[in-house]
């Protein structure tokens, strides 16, 4: 098998400690390094690529592309293309989350200046602005009045990023200040953890100082974490969601999980887990 | 391992058990460095990429 990287974190480093211990052949391949000759004979790239891909790049595009390209060629990637490209993108997910009934924050999305901050205002303040693409709490904005927006939409226009153009904007929820991550593997849930929100910050997310601390996995919280990982389309996830005041709302689903940070609540060997299921999917 | 930070001259410790790809970070100048394995076990750095718009989980 290939473990695609661009970066080796704490995650990559598991899965290959991890296959060494199974005794399973895992080639780590760094993805800067990688070109592929399109027109060429696609059953060449076996070789190089193995008989599976875990594709595990920090860069979501990169990652994306190398995806369609592999999978194109007819082998198997952990995610598949469909859901790391539904995943990388937040209104993707949304969209995919709404189709299957499922509860998550209320949304909406406008493509120009004058039209988010008009949604604004009809949504009220505070709200939260989110880039689509992008992670670790990036860019993510908590919306307090009309001033602070009118500055935020300023600064995302004078930046010559399309992405950036696009608005995406979501309620604030009356949540305590924490989230729950659940690592869904195969259509399995695998461990749960909270995330606190560390001091002076209201976003959770672990790379940004965000604390891990165990959480059980009810059965209703399962039954939505496989239904929200259905709904992306499945493979290796990490489902986000919030505790509303009217119960549990998805906020988003990961494709490229990063799980230092629940690793540290849980005895699962999650890196293991990820083996054992790429290992299933080589024999299928 | 030892070795000499690229930007400031630093000394930087370098793990034993390092991996190819992996990143070090100099303790006085704070520049991340990715470890380059050469194929006759030299170690090689070269400055890490700096976080993208795109980069996430």
């Amino acid at each position: 098998m290939g473990l695609i990287y661009d970066r080796i974190r704490w995650e990559e480093k598991a899965l290959i400690k991890a296959s060494k211990k199974a005794g399973l052949s895992l080639t780590p391949i760094d993805a800067k390094e990688i070109y592929f000759n399109i027109s060429e004979n696609a059953k060449a790239l076996e070789k190089t690529f193995g008989n599976l891909v875990i594709q595990r790049c920090v860069s979501y595009f990169r990652g994306l592309h190398i995806t369609a390209v592999l999978e194109n060629a007819g082998l198997p990637v952990i995610n598949t293309f469909q859901t790391s490209l539904i995943c990388g993108n937040k209104l993707f997910t949304t969209l995919a989350l709404t189709k299957a009934g499922l509860p998550s924050p209320k949304t909406t999305v406008a493509f120009a200046p004058e039209t988010a901050l008009k949604v604004l205002e009809t949504m009220g303040y505070p709200a939260v602005l989110k880039p689509t693409v992008g992670s670790w709490g990036r860019l993510v904005a908590l919306v307090r009045d009309r001033e602070s927006a009118q500055a935020l939409i300023e600064a995302r226009e004078e930046i010559r990023n399309a992405l950036l153009h696009v608005y995406y904007l979501q309620e604030l929820v009356k949540r305590p200040p924490r989230d729950i991550r659940i690592i869904v593997i195969g259509g399995e849930t695998i461990a749960a953890s909270y995330r606190y929100a560390p001091p002076g910050e209201w976003r959770t997310n672990v790379a940004r100082g965000g604390t891990s601390k165990p959480c059980p996995i009810t059965p209703e919280l399962q039954e939505l974490a496989l239904k929200a990982a259905e709904a992306v389309g499945g493979g290796v996830l990490a489902v986000d969601c919030m505790e509303g005041p009217e119960g549990f709302l998805i906020n988003e689903v990961n494709s490229t999980i990063e799980f230092r940070g629940i690793s540290s609540t849980t005895e699962v060997n999650i890196a293991e887990r990820i083996l054992d299921y790429a290992v299933r999917m080589v024999k299928k | 391992m030892g070795a000499k930070c690229p930007e400031c001259d630093a000394d930087l410790e370098i793990p034993e058990d390092v991996i190819n790809g992996e990143i070090v970070s100099c303790p006085d100048c704070g520049t991340d460095f990715e470890v380059v394995i050469k194929d006759d076990g030299e170690v090689e750095l070269k400055p890490a990429e700096i976080e993208g718009e795109d980069w996430g989980e």
